[in-house]
């Protein structure tokens, strides 16, 4: 199956990147020659096969429901992008 | 080379606990190795200032009931470290600075470690090559133009050419085993659950495991001994019994079962890793093991089955990078461009590329037949292993179908670079533990790597198949400091 240049942008817009032609055209190029080598999976039949969601056959261990404070809100905002004390600074959503 | 940088961690640790070393002694020299290793690229973030501070507060008041008291290391920059800039070798985390510690790390600083910085790997670990970092790629020392292999060729790099005496590496598709096998150094995947994931930066959860990576062996068990612990806050994390893997080190590995898996066999695989595999053959046997023949019939299907699971995951995990709360962000004219910007211009080509592979193979319409198809395919892989150890103890490969290749040489094939994997990935879609240990060279004198596959939870029964082999192997790396002037 040919991967075309429309769903090329239509997944880029999906993963939220920006492509413009030239890297459109490029990752067509890339995910056809990935997908032609990845297509080798349906020589298997795999009908009665269960799939395989995690290799570690435990059960999830419960835990209280506790709140950990570490009171850490200047440190984490300080990593934020957009210079503000108090918040995360995000371009206007509201007109 | 300086006398104390060419130590094994074991023999520092006796240094110390003896008083012929001090912490200051061992992290200085360390230090001065690692300052004139520029031309390696091996250090994203350098902490030398702090470690002196924290090997001179160690040596007033030492502490030797701990495993590596006072003991300097250099961690890959995928494990995030309180207050010192972790990357993951990306542009969008290069800024970004963690108010918390990973597990690993800290379990590593809990028995005396100390941190002398964070070294380099391919951007969140996606890459063989170390080509893909932002901050450049990290040169072999082995020789100036090959690459180190990847994900964690910073680590391997430092390991190879002596600027840490052990290090960490995180392992997702064989990213602590191939750059290993390149640089002629041990690294060990360790079982998927047994070192929690707590603060590495994410980039496949299930098939993510750190392990250490270091110039021997018994260095190897007993970092796995520090960094393998349950851990609560990461919910895969498997509390099983652990063993005291440096104290149960033996080399005694008579009767034990050895399986040769002849799907390794691959079209095209030079006869000198043919040669290296038969050797390691022989040496088992020496060693009393017995060799029996294996069949492990998907393995073809591993590398199209990681490449379809690894970027799923790798698309819903990074799609917290979105410029707004950490990192690098662009200037857009609303929020949706300022995302599609930040991601654009933050994240490199082989990242960008595997979100969209990511983002198809679980779009409506295709889940089934690529995710769905890939879990499934994924299940008969573990099968076939489960089948296996109803036979054997153990399972001997090559590492790698090559050794190291030159830097450039791959970056424009995509497809030609993943099947630097194809030994290692069946062994994470498993999540079995397995060892690279450097066997030998090739013609032109780089290093080739066995790899020993063992039983989930049993690191200790492959530690000792690969402490018996590395005795007979006797390997002695070429390392020729090239790049000091």
């Amino acid at each position: 199956m040919m991967i075309d240049l429309k769903t090329i942008k239509h997944i880029s817009k999906l993963s939220r990147i920006s492509v413009d032609e030239k890297k459109a055209q490029k990752l067509r190029v890339d995910l056809n020659s990935i997908f032609e080598f990845i297509e080798k999976l349906n020589e298997l039949k795999t009908d009665n096969v269960q799939p395989l969601t995690s290799v570690a056959e435990t059960t999830l261990k419960l835990r209280p429901d506790e709140v950990h404070s570490h009171n850490l809100r200047d440190e984490i905002i300080r990593n934020s992008p957009e210079d503000n004390k108090d918040f995360f600074v995000v371009p206007k959503v509201v007109e | 080379m300086n006398s104390i940088t060419s130590q094994s961690l074991t023999t520092l640790v006796k240094n110390i606990k003896n008083k012929k070393l001090s912490s200051q002694e061992v992290t200085k020299a360390f230090i001065e190795r690692s300052e004139k290793s520029k031309d390696l690229n091996a250090y994203i973030t350098e902490d030398y200032a702090n470690a002196l501070s924290k090997a001179k507060k160690f040596d007033q008041n030492p502490n030797f009931d701990l495993k590596i008291p006072g003991i300097p290391i250099a961690v890959k920059d995928l494990f995030c470290t309180y207050n010192v800039k972790t990357t993951a070798g990306s542009k969008i985390l290069s800024n970004f600075v963690p108010t918390y510690e990973s597990t690993v790390t800290q379990n590593i600083w809990n028995e005396g470690g100390i941190l002398l910085g964070k070294l380099n790997c391919d951007e969140f670990a996606m890459g063989s090559s170390n080509e893909t970092s932002f901050f450049g790629n990290v040169k072999n020392p082995i020789d100036k133009d090959l690459v180190p292999g990847g994900s964690s060729g910073g680590s391997a790099a430092a390991i190879s050419g002596h600027l840490t005496p052990i290090t960490i590496g995180t392992d997702t598709g064989g990213s602590i085993r191939q750059p290993a096998s390149f640089t002629g150094t041990v690294g060990l995947k360790p079982t998927y659950g047994s070192c929690s994931r707590y603060g590495i930066v994410a980039f496949a959860s299930s098939l993510d495991q750190a392990g250490p990576m270091a110039q021997s062996v018994e260095d190897c068990a007993l970092l796995q001994e520090i960094i393998s612990t349950y851990d609560p806050k990461d919910s895969t994390s498997i509390d099983f019994k652990r063993n005291s893997l440096s104290k149960e080190l033996t080399r005694e590995i008579k009767g034990k079962k050895i399986g040769i898996p002849k799907e390794y066999r691959v079209d095209g695989m030079p006869v000198e890793i043919e040669k290296l595999w038969q050797k390691g053959i022989e040496y088992a046997k020496d060693c009393g093991a017995e060799i029996i023949d294996i069949s492990l019939p998907h393995t073809k299907y591993a590398l199209p089955t990681y490449y379809i699971v690894a970027p799923a995951e790798a698309s819903s995990n990074l799609a917290r990078y979105d410029g707004v709360k950490y990192g690098f962000r662009s200037k857009g004219e609303n929020l949706i461009d300022m995302y599609e910007k930040t991601r654009s211009d933050g994240f490199g080509e082989e990242v960008q590329r595997r979100i969209i592979i990511g983002t198809y193979v679980l779009s409506s319409g295709y889940y089934d037949a690529y995710y769905l198809k890939a879990q499934k395919v994924r299940k008969l892989i573990k099968n076939d292993f489960d089948h296996a150890y109803k036979k054997v103890d153990a399972i001997i490969t090559p590492s790698t179908p090559s050794s190291a290749f030159k830097i450039g040489e791959k970056t424009n094939d995509p497809v030609s670079m993943y099947l630097n994997d194809i030994f290692t990935v069946p062994v994470n879609l498993a999540g079995l533990p397995a060892i690279s240990i450097p066997a030998g060279h090739d013609t032109k004198g780089y290093p080739l790597g066995l790899q020993i596959i063992g039983k989930a939870f049993q690191e200790q029964e492959l530690l000792n198949i690969a402490y018996a082999l590395e005795e007979k192997i006797n390997f002695k790396n070429k390392v020729n400091d090239w790049w000091i002037k």
